[in-house]
């Protein structure tokens, strides 16, 4: 059961996919481009400001560093937007249709449906929208190179402490459930995952390393497009995984 | 008056956690493999062709919010 909920969990993924890449591509490669146009400006300006200051002093001009471009950007902007997104989305996928064969029955007594909806919604909050509060995406240009690895690390670590006190806070909610009933419990676990994210993020430390005159409506728009783009991800394999399961699930002859 | 018929619905039953066990550890090492190849794989410390999968995949990895450049 376990492995056949696998594959339709990397199935759902991929269609979560197909559909996320969809709207990346209409509403976020504008803002990537256009970030890469205030890059390409920047760095022109910086060099054409070195080599003045070189013929100030009568110093040959320095040689621009020339960038190598190893993917050219329609490709980078269409197969290559495409492979990361279907990886990202079939691994999250697989990965879902664990946590749901983990919670079915055990976190509450809901159909496969519902509970693949239910998952997802909090598997959204917990995997990205409560990290990325902290840490919002960024398009191109905005971070440092010298600070990735902190950067990367301060990210993973804030989605897997997310992931466990979403975890522990659910644990709490079916140990109310008996004294509170089902209403309040919810209420309480809900209120003690939003309660301990908040001081989590104040406790890390902040990063903004947007240059000063980065366009704000670029930044904004890029934002929107990776928060729309994992929004239509999740919901999708939520709600599709749902129905393959409850297929799969159903006893022959007997759709509930 | 007649009472509306309900069907009796019953549930699957909860899956055996042993029986989840083996796949949950293939499912952490895709999802580590994939995870990685599209948030984390650059240069230096590259398991795959440095720079080339990290430019692939680079507007991916911006958009789905992973830190970059
Ligand atoms: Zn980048």
């Amino acid at each position: 059961m376990t492995g056949r909920l696998l594959l339709r969990g990397m199935l759902a993924g991929l269609v979560a996919a197909l559909l996320s890449f969809g709207f990346l591509k209409l509403a976020g490669e504008s803002s990537v481009e256009r970030a890469i146009a205030f890059e390409t400006a920047a760095d022109a300006a910086k060099a054409k400001a070195s080599a003045e200051e070189a013929a100030a002093k009568g110093q040959p001009a320095p040689v621009a560093a020339v960038e190598t471009e190893l993917v050219s950007r329609p490709v980078q902007a269409g197969v290559g937007l495409l492979t990361g997104v279907v990886v990202y989305s079939t691994a999250f996928g697989g990965l879902f249709a664990l946590a749901f064969a983990l919670c079915f029955r055990r976190m509450a007594d809901l159909g496969p449906r519902a509970t693949s909806a239910v998952l997802a919604a909090l598997g959204f909050v917990a995997v990205y929208a409560a990290p990325m509060l902290k840490y919002p995406a960024n398009p191109p240009s905005v971070g440092l190179a010298e600070t990735i690895g902190m950067r990367t690390s301060l990210y993973f670590a804030l989605i897997l402490i997310s992931l466990a006190v979403i975890i522990a806070a659910g644990m709490l909610r079916i140990r109310l459930l008996p004294r509170l009933g089902a209403w309040n419990a919810a209420l309480i676990a809900a209120g003690v995952y939003v309660a301990v994210m908040i001081g989590i993020s104040l406790a890390l430390p902040d990063v903004n390393e947007v240059p000063e005159e980065f366009p704000a409506t670029v930044l904004w728009q890029f934002r929107v497009a990776s928060l729309g783009g994992q929004a239509i991800m999740w919901a999708t394999l939520g709600l599709l995984f749902g129905v393959l399961a409850e297929r799969l699930m159903a006893p022959h002859g007997a759709r509930a | 008056m007649a009472t509306a018929t309900s069907f009796p619905v019953t549930l699957p039953t909860a899956i055996p956690v042993r029986e989840i066990l083996p796949w949950a550890i293939f499912g952490g090492l895709m999802l580590a493999l994939g995870i990685y190849f599209v948030g984390v794989e650059e240069g230096a410390a590259a398991v795959f062709n440095s720079a080339y999968v990290h430019e692939f995949v680079h507007d991916g990895r911006h958009l789905l919010g992973f830190p970059c450049h």
